[in-house]
Formats: C-alpha cells, sequence, structure tokens
C-alpha cells in the first residue's frame, strides 16, 4: 500500500482523500489572508475605539451580559416545545421507567420476531 | 506463551485487581500498578491482534491438557470453558486495553486527592477483565459470567464518589438495570442450552433453527443487550452512568457499554447467523433503533446545561450510528449482490465508528474532567473564557469536537462517511437522520465550545491553570489518535476492520473453530 493509498478511503460509489481537504484549506486560508490584509488600518486595540457603545447608557461588566449555555438554541428549542415536551416525559429518571422501557422494547421485538412481520 | 494468549489477557488483569488492595498504604503505588498492568494487557493485545491477523481464529481451552485440545476424549460436543478469538474479538480486545491504559494514565492525578484508590484501581482492572472475557469467550455461559463482572464493577466505580447523593443513585440504577440485562440474558441462554444441550457458540450456531423458542431467546438477548449498550428507548442509564463515573474510568466504561453491542453483533452473526433468510428483520429493527437513538440522543444533547451530561447523551446517539451501520449489513445479509454493493461497508462503518467513537468521546469526557478538575462544576452556565487558562484542553477539545461532529480530517468522518452512503442505499431516510445528526453534534459542541471556553473570562476562575501533566498527555494522546485515524483510515479499515467484518460474516471459519471440528 502506496501512502497516497493509505489516506484514500474508498467507499461504494466514491473516494475520500484528506489530501484534498488540506488543498481546499489552504485555499481557504489565503482567501482569508487576502480580505484580512485588505481590512482598515485604523483600528487600534485597547483604546475607547474598540468599546460598546449602547446608545450612551452605561455598558455592564462583560460577565454580567455574556451569553450563558442555557441561553444557546432558545429559539430552537422553543420552536420544538411539542417534541421536548415528549421527550422530557420520556425522561423521568425512575428506574422503574427504565424496566418498564425494556420490557416494552422487548415486547415489540417479540411481537416482531415472532409474528413474523 | 502466543499460544497462552487468549487466557493470559484474563489472568494478568485479575491477578493485578487482587493485588491493588495490598498497596493501601503506598501513596501513589494503586496508580502506578493499574498503569504497568494495563500497559502490559496493552502489549498483549497489540500481540494477540498481531496474531490473529496472521494465523487466523486462536482457540484456548481452559483445563485441557494442551490449551488446542477442543474435545475431550469420547466425547461429540464441546464442554469446556472455550476462549474463541477472531478478528473482531481482538479488536475489541485492543480497543479495551487502550482505553483502560488511557483511562489509568488520566486517573493518576484526576483522582489523586480521592479516598480509597486501591479499590478504584482494583475495580478499573475488573472492569477491564470483564470486558475482555466478554469478548474473547466462545461460550454463552462464560459470556453471562463476564457481563455481570464488568456490570458490577461498573457500577460500583459510578457510584465511587459515595459522598455525591447522585453518583451513589447513578451506580443503584446502574446495577438494576445490569442486573435485568444479564439474568434476562442467563434466562435465554437457558432457552438454548434446553433446547441444544450446549453453551459453546460456534457450536451452538451449527445445531440451531428458528423455532419459536429460538426466536425468543433471540429477542430477550437482542433486547438485553440492546439496553447495555444504551439504545432507545433503553437508553435511560447512560447519562446517568457517564455523568457520574470519574472521568479516568469513563473510557473503560464506554468500551464496556461496546462490548454489550459486540455482544449483539456475536448474537445476530455468529450464533442465528445460520438462519440469515430470518435475521432480515433483525436487520431492519437494528437500523430502526439506530436511527432512533442517534437523533433522540442528540436532541437530548442539545439542552443540557451539565458538560458532562451533554456529552452523555451523544454517547447515546453515536451508538445509533454503530447500529446502523452493522444493522444494514445484517438487512441485506440474505442478498450476496447487497451484500457486496454495499452491505460489508456499511458493517465496516459501523465497526470503524466503534473505534473512533471511543477513542474521540473518551477524549471529550476526559477534555469535561479537566473542566471539572479546575472549576468545581459541571454547570455551564457557570464557565467561562477558560481557553486562555487551558489551551491543552482547549485544543483536545476541538479536536474531540470536531471528530464527533464528523468534520474533516478527523477520524468521526471516515467512519461516518462510510455510514450515510451505505445507509443511503438501504433507505435514503437513514443517511439524512444521520446527516441531521451531525449537524445537531456541531452544534451542540459549539454551545459547549461557546460557554465554557470562549467569551470574557469569569472572574473565580482568575487563578486556574491547565490540568496536571499526566491528564495532558492522556488527552493529546487521543486526540493525536483522532487525527491519524482520520488520515490514515485505509490502514486502520485494512488491518483492523475489514478483517473484523469479515470475521462477523465468515460464519463457516468461526464454526469451525480454526479448522479442529
Amino acid at each position: 500500500m502506496t501512502w497516497i493509498e493509505s489516506l484514500t478511503l474508498n467507499s461504494p460509489s466514491g473516494f475520500w482523500n484528506p489530501i484534498v481537504w488540506l488543498v481546499f484549506l489552504v485555499i481557504f486560508a489565503i482567501i482569508g489572508y487576502l480580505i484580512y490584509s485588505r481590512g482598515n488600518r485604523s483600528y487600534k486595540p485597547n483604546t475607547d475605539q474598540v468599546k460598546p457603545f449602547l446608545s450612551g447608557n452605561k455598558v455592564e461588566d462583560v460577565e454580567e451580559i455574556r451569553v450563558r449555555a442555557g441561553d444557546i438554541y432558545w429559539g430552537f428549542i422553543e420552536a420544538l416545545k411539542g417534541y421536548y415536551d415528549v421527550l422530557m416525559r420520556m425522561h423521568t429518571g425512575d428506574v422503574r421507567d427504565y424496566i418498564l422501557w425494556y420490557l416494552g422494547l422487548g415486547a415489540i421485538i417479540l411481537f416482531i420476531l415472532v409474528g413474523g412481520v | 506463551m502466543i499460544e497462552h494468549l487468549p487466557a493470559l489477557m484474563i489472568a494478568v488483569p485479575l491477578f493485578g485487581a487482587f493485588v491493588a488492595p495490598l498497596l493501601k498504604k503506598k501513596g501513589s503505588a494503586p496508580a502506578v500498578w493499574a498503569m504497568i498492568i494495563t500497559g502490559v494487557t496493552l502489549g498483549m493485545a497489540l500481540l494477540l491482534v498481531r496474531e490473529v491477523l496472521a494465523q487466523g481464529m486462536m482457540v484456548y481451552v481452559f483445563g485441557a491438557d494442551s490449551p488446542h485440545l477442543v474435545l475431550p476424549s469420547g466425547y461429540r460436543v464441546p464442554i469446556r470453558i472455550i476462549f474463541e478469538v477472531d478478528a473482531i474479538g481482538a479488536f475489541m480486545a485492543l480497543s479495551a486495553t487502550l482505553m483502560s491504559f488511557i483511562g489509568a494514565m488520566y486517573s493518576y492525578s484526576h483522582v489523586r486527592n480521592e479516598t480509597g484508590l486501591e479499590k478504584y484501581y482494583a475495580l478499573l482492572l475488573l472492569l477491564e477483565v470483564g470486558i475482555l472475557g466478554m469478548v474473547l469467550t466462545g461460550d454463552l455461559f462464560n459470556l453471562f459470567v463476564f457481563l455481570e463482572i464488568a456490570g458490577i464493577a461498573g457500577s460500583a466505580l459510578v457510584g465511587f464518589r459515595n459522598y455525591r447523593g447522585e453518583a451513589s443513585e447513578a451506580g443503584i440504577k446502574y446495577l438494576i438495570v445490569s442486573a435485568v440485562a444479564s439474568l434476562m440474558v442467563l434466562f435465554s441462554i437457558g432457552l438454548l442450552y434446553g433446547q441444544y444441550g450446549n453453551l459453546n457458540i460456534a457450536y451452538l450456531s451449527t445445531q440451531i433453527g428458528f423455532n419459536t423458542v429460538d426466536i425468543i431467546a433471540l429477542g430477550i438477548l437482542f433486547t438485553s443487550f440492546a439496553m447495555k449498550c444504551g439504545s432507545v428507548p433503553t437508553h435511560h442509564w447512560v447519562p446517568d452512568a457517564y455523568t457520574e463515573v470519574p472521568s479516568g474510568i469513563n473510557p473503560t466504561l464506554l468500551v464496556a457499554t461496546y462490548a454489550s453491542l459486540y455482544a449483539l453483533f456475536r448474537v445476530s452473526f455468529s450464533l442465528f447467523g445460520k438462519v440469515s433468510s430470518g435475521m432480515s428483520s433483525v436487520g431492519w429493527i437494528m437500523c430502526v433503533l439506530g436511527v432512533l437513538t442517534m437523533f433522540i440522543g442528540v436532541t437530548m444533547a442539545l439542552v443540557q446545561k451539565d458538560v458532562k451530561r451533554l456529552m452523555s447523551y451523544h454517547a447515546i446517539s453515536q451508538t445509533g450510528y454503530m447500529l446502523l451501520g452493522v444493522g444494514v449489513g445484517l438487512a441485506v445479509l440474505n442478498d450476496p449482490a447487497k451484500l457486496a454493493a454495499f452491505g460489508r461497508d456499511a458493517m465496516a462503518g459501523g465497526i470503524f465508528h466503534i473505534i473512533n467513537h471511543i477513542i474521540y468521546k473518551s477524549l471529550l469526557l476526559m477534555t469535561a474532567g479537566a473542566l471539572f478538575y479546575v472549576t468545581g462544576t459541571r454547570n455551564l452556565n457557570e464557565m467561562g473564557g477558560l481557553a486562555r487558562k487551558m489551551p491543552y484542553t482547549t485544543i483536545a477539545f476541538i479536536v474531540g469536537a470536531a471528530a464527533i461532529s464528523g468534520i474533516p480530517p478527523f477520524n468521526g468522518f471516515a467512519s461516518k462517511f462510510l455510514i450515510y452512503e451505505t445507509s443511503y442505499q438501504l433507505s435514503p431516510i437513514f443517511a439524512i437522520f444521520a446527516m441531521v445528526t451531525s449537524v445537531l453534534t456541531l452544534a451542540s459542541f459549539v454551545k459547549v465550545f461557546a460557554s465554557a471556553f470562549l467569551g470574557p473570562p469569569v472572574k473565580k476562575y482568575e487563578e486556574v491553570t491547565e490540568v496536571p501533566r499526566s491528564m495532558v498527555v492522556a488527552m493529546l494522546i487521543l486526540a493525536a489518535l483522532c487525527l491519524l485515524f482520520g488520515l490514515f483510515p485505509n490502514v486502520v479499515l485494512d488491518k483492523l476492520v475489514y478483517p473484523a467484518v469479515d470475521a462477523l460474516l465468515k460464519l463457516g471459519s468461526y464454526q469451525t473453530w480454526g479448522g479442529i471440528l
């Protein structure tokens, strides 16, 4: 097996080679650098220039206004509220329910196999 | 020496487990001892893999005059405990020993301040014994015994931090679930023994029909191993157990879970492989359970705020990929054209995903353990800005998150690529669910990264520093493996995965016990 073959993953209808990916990464990195290099040179870090402006209101401590994990994907979860209500009811944390789920799954599998569905 | 390897794989960690409590008052000696024993076992597993790949299946008979003397004089059926190690068994043994070694190394610092460490390491080694016994044995009753050993050692480790109420609760839940599953396994073994009067898997597979009692035994075995491997809807114990167990045990506990998955595959392909036409329904059940497992697992992960609990739900989700990959192969087992066209590759994807997932999920759970180690909390809402303080952990997390999300060139992509393509050929719906699951996986890891590692620094963590060296080394080894397995997928597939797949598919060579029967 040559080194290029060892890098190639063949699948039933195609192949994958990380070298191709790396070539694309390099191309995109060069494009990114070109965009970056044309950026505004008047930017000065650690000055008032980079402080947030909230219509003249006092800016709170950044620690107080950071986005917490519980807030991320709030909209997604709210949109799927019905689905999550069912999921939460399924996850009771009660070990007796764990065994009931086991019995339920076993019954369905036996019904399919014995019944020849 | 080589011919005794299957027995030594059990004997060495068992000896290590019995010696560990004697080192109670010797400081860090139990940790060093566990690293030595798991390291030796890893070396033996490498030898075992080399031997099995070169010479074919290894058969070891306990208590015989010669380890290869399968049938005692005057008998027509095997009555002794026999280990039958083929490529899939060796593959699983290598995974188990590698993860036990990494886990012992990580534990050296991670649990240094806990009490009862001699018991901790004894249980870690016993858990390794249980897994190795499950994947090396060729005897159904023996499988049950090792399943029990792994279950009891695992539940004791889940409840190891007994000063935490949650840990004790999770340990008891794990024990109950394990006990129910393994007793039902014992019941179905009894059904088979009652009919065929033997417990050897290879021998039983030559005799087995597909009568109603066999089907009932298969159904119970399937359900029990599905529960033990964390398949939806019997997955509820997984988040409790993985969250509460110390992070150094997470890798070994993961392999213990997948030893049950291995048992499910062994039962489906080797024990009932002869009745392949009847196994198509079992393959479809496996695929449907796989899809449900991956989707429900990932959507539950998305809403978690506890970093380890989030990752535990991902472990459930990733199990779905393995079930789907191997399920596709099982569904087309009686169709040689489809099996050759995509079934074998689907199984390769599923089995490749086992080792990939063991590597990157262990890595991710270790990074979660590292976060807990420095912050004292697992609540993502309370974390922030830790990338500056923990650069190595951050790199390890990025690699693990990219790998689990199937981003190239990391290892998760390689196995998922095979699963997407092949499951699409059985049913496009399966592939769509698999890809959507990967997108949601990435989304939830972006959430962890943004809330724990990025953002403004949190004042109470101003003084925290990177975790101790042994934890960093363990994480970086796994991160390197994620990259290596992703860059050279063909090497892993050719040397480890396809031989394992063929071991499951070529029932004839399993039944011949290396040409003896």
